[in-house]
Parts: structure tokens; C-alpha cells; sequence
């Protein structure tokens, strides 16, 4: 990594009641890159992102976002910050327009930054338009155009697009890839695994705990899971024998085919063919991976 | 499509469940019936007793001396400047401070001998008539009864001393004079509170207030931001409270207009910082709500709007001083019918000014600047 650490922090902790919500977690992100927060529900990505960008203090842990000290600093890195919420949280009952002139107001910003930020986004044919009457995709692009307007040098993005439909997204992600190859630097906390393969580098998180970082390709050799596919016609009775099989992890179907998972190659070989069925060579994708990472930090937490 | 046993208690359960979980909820259905129980209970007395008075009586002879002695008898009275100059008196019934003032005419002992009908002039604070009306009865028959022991002959009513009753500031008795100017802190109490209180939540309640401390603005920027539009509803509604109690209830208003703006004002302040100051307890609009509610109650019932502020016990006296409203009541009804001036009602605001300080303190205190 020769691009300064936009973001870097360790042994980020917070405990909320006596349940530890996140647990000495640490992160590194290099300027311009595309960083994916992954993890399932509840796992502490939304606490860590709050913690990242000045809106909670971590009980434990150190570390600098843009150069300034998450803890002392927590005013001004909101500030430098851009922090898209998980849930719209604009004015439903204010117009595109006046959400933004409120935010530009409140950054000092010169009224110029609206009527660029609406054009940048594609926003002024409905600037008129009130903020509750909008689709999902509009809204999302509305929190977008509000998080952006400051020109961050670092953007924070919670789930930003939960409830997009799919053009809405790749629009969206064509609209961040375009910022980060600027120079901008990007957080995103996602569920979907397209999404996590558009980022540079991906970090795992369960249970409030670093699982696994690194670039795809990385975490999927990382995990040492084989993959291989068996046609059948009968899925469903292949793959409840099939998961009862030594050496078998996980068994997905998919329309006609079973992706059958597992760590030692020969073993799962033997066991698809001990059910007189042909086992073909296929990829493991991020999804097996994270299925498996799941299920065992659900071991570790027991 | 025949009613269910099964789905009911479905319902039930589930309501029950909520009801737990909402804890201010909760708090108020069981908070509120005690509180409504004691205050009404106890605290609330429609016939006043020991209202404070002052005696003027330049020679304080063996009749005066009767005199006061029976109407302290009464339970009615309770002379707390015995010994007060008529300038004296003035100001203390003007300020508040006594519900009567007895003047007993130098002459009075003489005339009596003579067999004459003394006159013995009796103020009133009738700016709450009905606070007044159990002591004023008793007049009559109190002071022929203390006279004829005193006298040794019989004294009626009839033939005793001639008893004048002024009621002050308020002649004819109204209610309105007392509970116009009174309902103006009653609804801007129950609005501004209420609203301020609502608006803040509301932010929290939709999750905008999570995007608005994300951006750089001061705790401070946001309360004096969003507090300033209601003093300014506040504004509107006093004119039109102050405007309908000219003209459909013909209340006089014989003090500065100024002071009662600049009181109200300042009134209006607490208010929303009181609002302010639930919105940062409150999770919901409508746990906003019900503390608001919940503050409201007293506001009514000890402030000596409903009932007679001397009429209640000294807890729920206290209880009532740290009411906003029950300076602003004084205030209010100081300056409209008595003329107040600004050395009057001094005690007013500078109550009002401690309360405003202290609400902004613990507000800005309050103010949830992270999540955490």
C-alpha cells in the first residue's frame, strides 16, 4: 500500500448494556479505494461506521480518520466527513431542493454547491419534487447528492442501497467508482455480494469481530474452500443425502445444479460420486465464503 | 364472521406486551391517576382559609383589637401586617402579598360609644373573586358578635358598625377578569410545550436527527434554531388571546402593555425550553406528548388557575412556585387589572428568569451532541 491510510484505526470497541456490539476491530483504508464493509445483521458494521465518523465514541481503541484522532477530533471529522445514513433520513415533507439548501446551509457552502450538486446527480429536472414522494432510488441519490455536496475527501456509506432496485444500483455504483477514481475515498457497508466484488478490498464482520480482510480473490483463496457443481433432476433428495457426506460443507442448489462446498477437494469428490453423480470443477464464490465465515464465528461466539 | 376467544386474547397479549415495553408509557397510566389523586385530593381547596391581611388602624384601641381578634377567629383571616400605614397596605395588596386590607377609621372606638355606625372599610383582592367570597361573607356577623361581647350590649349586624367591602380591581366579582388573562398562560403552556417538545422528537422519532448531528452544527445552532418559530407562535398566540379578552370578554387591561409583552416573553422562553427539555427524555412523539401532559396537570391545578393558590397546603404552595405559570398568572393578572409596575412584579420575573436559566442549562447539558 503506497496511497496514505485514509482511514486507520485499531481495537475499536463498544459496548452497549453489557452486550459488546463491536470488538477490537480494526481497519485500514488507503486514499481512492473502494472499501467493503460486509457482515450480516447486527454484526456492528453501523456501529463501527458511526464510530468512524465521529457520531459515537469508541469505549476502546485508537486510530485517525483523514488524518485526525477519532476520539479528540470527533467534531472535525464529521465535519470532512460524508456519512450517508442506513435509513433515509432527510425531510420527507421538504422538496429535493430544499433538503439540499438546508445541508448546504448547514456546511456554509454558496448556493452555487446545490445547483451543482443537482445537476452533478441528475437531480434538477425533479429538484421540486418533495422528499417523501420519491422512489428508493431517488431517495438514495437525493442522500447521495447531500453527503457529497461538501466535497468529502472520505465517504462513509451505510447500506446505501437497501430497497434499490437493480438499475437504481449499478447507476449508483458507476456514481462511486467515478468519485473514488477521482481521488475520494469509500466505506460501504452492503449485503449483496456484487456489490462486495465492485470494491478494491473487502473486510469481514461478525459478531462485532474482524473475521477477514483483503481483495476478493484474497478472501476466497483465503478461505481454502472448494467448490464443484453436480447436475441432477432431483436437487432436492441429492442435496439432503449429499450434506450428510464426510467432507461435504455446504450443499446450495441452483435450478437444476447443486454447488456442493468443502475443504478437501478429494473428499468431496469421493462423496459425489459415492451417490453415483459427476462432480464438475467450479469457482467458490464470495457468497460460499461468507456463508461459512458466518457459520463459523457462530461457533466461536458459543 | 364469528368472534374469537383465540383471536382476542391475541390482541390482548400483544397489547400487553406493548404497554410493557413502552415504559413512559406505563409510567403515566400508573404516575398520573396518583398524581390527579393527591392534587385533587388534597391540595385543592375551593374555600381558601389564613389568607394574609393587613390592618390599617392609626389607634389600635381594645375595639379594633376585637375586631381582628374575631376575624382571626374566623380562620379566615390571618393579619400578617398588623401595624400597616394605608400607603402600605396599597402596595401590598397591589403586589400580592396580603388578600385584604382592614381599615379601621381612628374615630372608630368613639363613634362606637356614641352609639353612631362606624364604618370599617374591607379591600378585597377580588382579581380571584372566588378566593375571596367564604372570607367577605362572614363579615357581617363576626364583627357584631365580637362588638356586643365587648360592648356589653347587643349588636346586630343591622346596628353595628357599617361594614364597606371594595373589591378591588375586579367590582363586579367576574370570573373572566380572573380567568381570561389566566388562560393565557394555560394555552400557551399546553401549545408551546407541547409543540417544541414534538418538533424535537420527531427528528429522532424519523432519523433525521442521526443525519443532522452528522453534519457540523453546534448543539446550541440547533436548539436556538429550532425553538426561536415557536416563541414566535407564542407571539401570535398571545395577541390573539390578549385581543379576544378586550373584545369578547371586555377584561380591563389598566397596565403597560410592555411589561406584560416583555413578561410573557420570558414566560414563553421557559416554556419552550421546558419542551425542549422533554424532547431530549422523550424517544416518541407521543412520549412527548404524555410528559408534556404530564406537566400540564399541575400547571392547571397548583398554579392557581382552576383554584385559589392560598388555598392549598404549603407542599403543594412550593410545588407551585416552580411552576412557570404560576409566576406568569401573577404577572398577568398583576398588570392587566391591578396596574402593576415593573418594581411590582419584580418577584415575577426574576422567578421566571431563574427558571428560564436553569431549563438552559440542563438543556444544553441534555443535548445529545453523539449518539452515544
Amino acid at each position: 500500500m503506497t496511497a496514505p491510510l485514509v482511514i486507520d484505526v485499531q481495537g475499536l470497541t463498544k459496548t452497549f448494556g453489557k452486550r459488546k456490539v463491536v470488538d477490537t476491530v480494526s481497519l485500514r483504508v488507503a486514499e481512492g479505494e473502494i472499501s467493503g464493509f460486509l457482515g450480516p445483521n447486527g454484526s456492528g458494521k453501523t456501529t463501527c461506521i458511526r464510530m468512524i465518523c465521529g457520531l459515537l465514541t469508541p469505549d476502546a481503541g485508537s486510530g485517525t480518520v483523514l488524518g485526525l484522532d477519532v476520539r479528540r477530533d470527533q467534531r472535525e471529522i464529521r465535519r470532512q466527513v460524508g456519512y450517508m445514513t442506513q435509513r433515509f433520513s432527510f425531510y420527507e415533507d421538504l422538496s429535493i431542493e430544499q433538503n439540499l439548501q438546508f445541508v448546504a446551509g448547514l456546511y456554509q457552502l454558496p448556493k452555487q454547491a446545490v445547483r451543482d450538486t443537482l445537476e452533478d446527480l441528475g437531480l434538477t429536472s425533479r429538484r421540486a419534487q418533495l422528499a417523501g414522494s420519491l422512489s428508493g432510488g431517488w431517495k438514495q441519490r437525493l442522500a447521495l447528492a447531500a453527503c457529497i455536496m461538501h466535497r468529502p475527501r472520505l465517504l462513509l456509506l451505510d447500506e446505501p442501497t437497501a430497497g434499490v432496485d437493480p438499475k437504481a444500483r449499478r447507476q449508483f455504483w458507476d456514481e462511486i467508482h467515478a468519485r473514488a477514481a477521482t481521488g475520494i475515498t469509500v466505506l460501504v457497508s452492503t449485503h449483496y455480494m456484487d456489490e462486495a466484488e465492485r470494491c478494491h478490498r473487502i473486510s469481514y464482520i461478525a459478531y462485532g469481530r474482524m473475521v477477514t480482510t483483503g481483495t476478493v480473490p484474497q478472501v476466497i483463496a483465503g478461505s481454502g474452500l472448494v467448490t464443484m457443481t453436480v447436475d441432477t433432476d432431483q436437487p432436492g433428495a441429492l442435496a439432503a443425502r449429499l450434506r450428510q457426506a464426510p467432507g461435504v460443507e455446504q450443499v446450495e442448489p441452483f435450478g437444476t445444479a447443486l454447488h456442493v462446498t468443502g475443504t478437501d477437494a478429494a473428499a468431496l469428490e469421493a462423496a459425489i460420486r459415492a451417490e453415483g453423480a459427476v462432480p464438475r470443477k467450479a469457482e467458490t464464490s464470495l457468497e460460499d465464503v461468507f456463508i461459512r465465515l458466518m457459520g463459523q464465528s457462530a461457533d466461536n461466539m458459543k | 364472521m364469528i368472534a374469537s376467544l383465540a383471536r382476542i386474547l391475541a390482541i390482548l397479549r400483544k397489547e400487553f406486551i406493548q404497554m410493557r415495553r413502552d415504559r413512559v408509557t406505563f409510567a403515566m397510566m400508573l404516575v398520573v391517576p396518583v398524581m390527579q389523586l393527591l392534587l385533587f385530593g388534597y391540595a385543592i381547596n375551593t374555600d381558601p382559609k389564613h389568607l394574609p391581611a393587613a390592618l390599617v388602624a392609626p389607634t389600635q384601641d381594645r375595639f379594633t383589637r376585637a375586631m381582628t381578634a374575631a376575624l382571626e377567629n374566623t380562620g379566615y383571616y390571618d393579619f400578617t401586617h398588623p401595624d400597616a400605614t394605608a400607603a402600605q397596605a396599597e402596595r401590598l395588596i397591589a403586589t400580592g402579598k396580603v388578600a385584604f386590607v382592614v381599615t379601621v377609621p381612628s374615630d372608630f372606638g368613639a363613634r362606637l360609644l356614641r352609639g353612631d355606625r362606624p364604618q370599617i372599610l374591607i379591600e378585597a383582592d377580588a382579581t380571584d373573586p372566588a378566593a375571596a367570597s367564604g372570607a367577605i361573607s362572614t363579615l357581617g356577623t363576626v364583627s357584631a358578635q365580637a362588638l356586643t361581647r365587648e360592648l356589653g350590649v347587643t349588636v346586630t349586624p343591622a346596628s353595628g358598625p357599617e361594614i364597606v367591602v371594595h373589591r378591588r380591581y375586579n367590582p363586579e366579582g367576574l370570573t373572566q377578569y380572573n380567568v381570561v388573562p389566566g388562560l393565557l398562560g394555560i394555552i400557551l403552556q399546553m401549545t408551546m410545550v407541547m409543540m417544541t417538545s414534538m418538533a424535537l422528537t420527531r427528528e429522532i422519532e424519523r432519523g433525521t436527527m442521526e443525519n443532522l448531528l452528522s453534519m457540523p452544527v453546534h448543539a446550541a445552532e440547533i436548539m436556538v434554531g429550532k425553538i426561536t418559530p415557536f416563541i414566535g407562535v407564542g407571539a401570535v398566540q398571545m395577541l390573539v388571546i390578549l385581543g379576544a379578552a378586550a373584545v369578547l370578554f371586555d377584561v380591563p387591561f389598566v397596565g403597560s402593555v410592555g411589561l406584560l409583552l416583555s413578561g410573557v416573553l420570558l414566560f414563553v422562553l421557559a416554556l419552550v425550553l421546558l419542551g425542549y427539555l422533554i424532547s431530549s427524555v422523550a424517544r416518541t412523539q407521543m412520549q412527548a406528548m404524555q410528559l408534556s401532559i404530564f406537566v400540564f396537570l399541575p400547571s392547571i391545578l397548583l398554579s392557581g388557575f382552576m383554584f385559589p393558590f392560598r388555598g392549598m397546603p404549603g407542599w403543594a404552595q412550593t410545588l407551585g412556585e416552580i411552576l412557570p405559570v404560576t409566576h406568569l398568572l401573577r404577572l398577568v393578572r398583576g398588570v392587566m387589572l391591578k396596574g402593576a409596575t415593573p418594581v411590582d412584579v419584580a418577584g415575577q420575573f426574576g422567578a421566571l428568569a431563574i427558571i428560564v436559566v436553569l431549563l438552559a442549562s440542563v438543556a444544553v447539558f441534555r443535548f445529545r451532541k453523539t449518539l452515544d
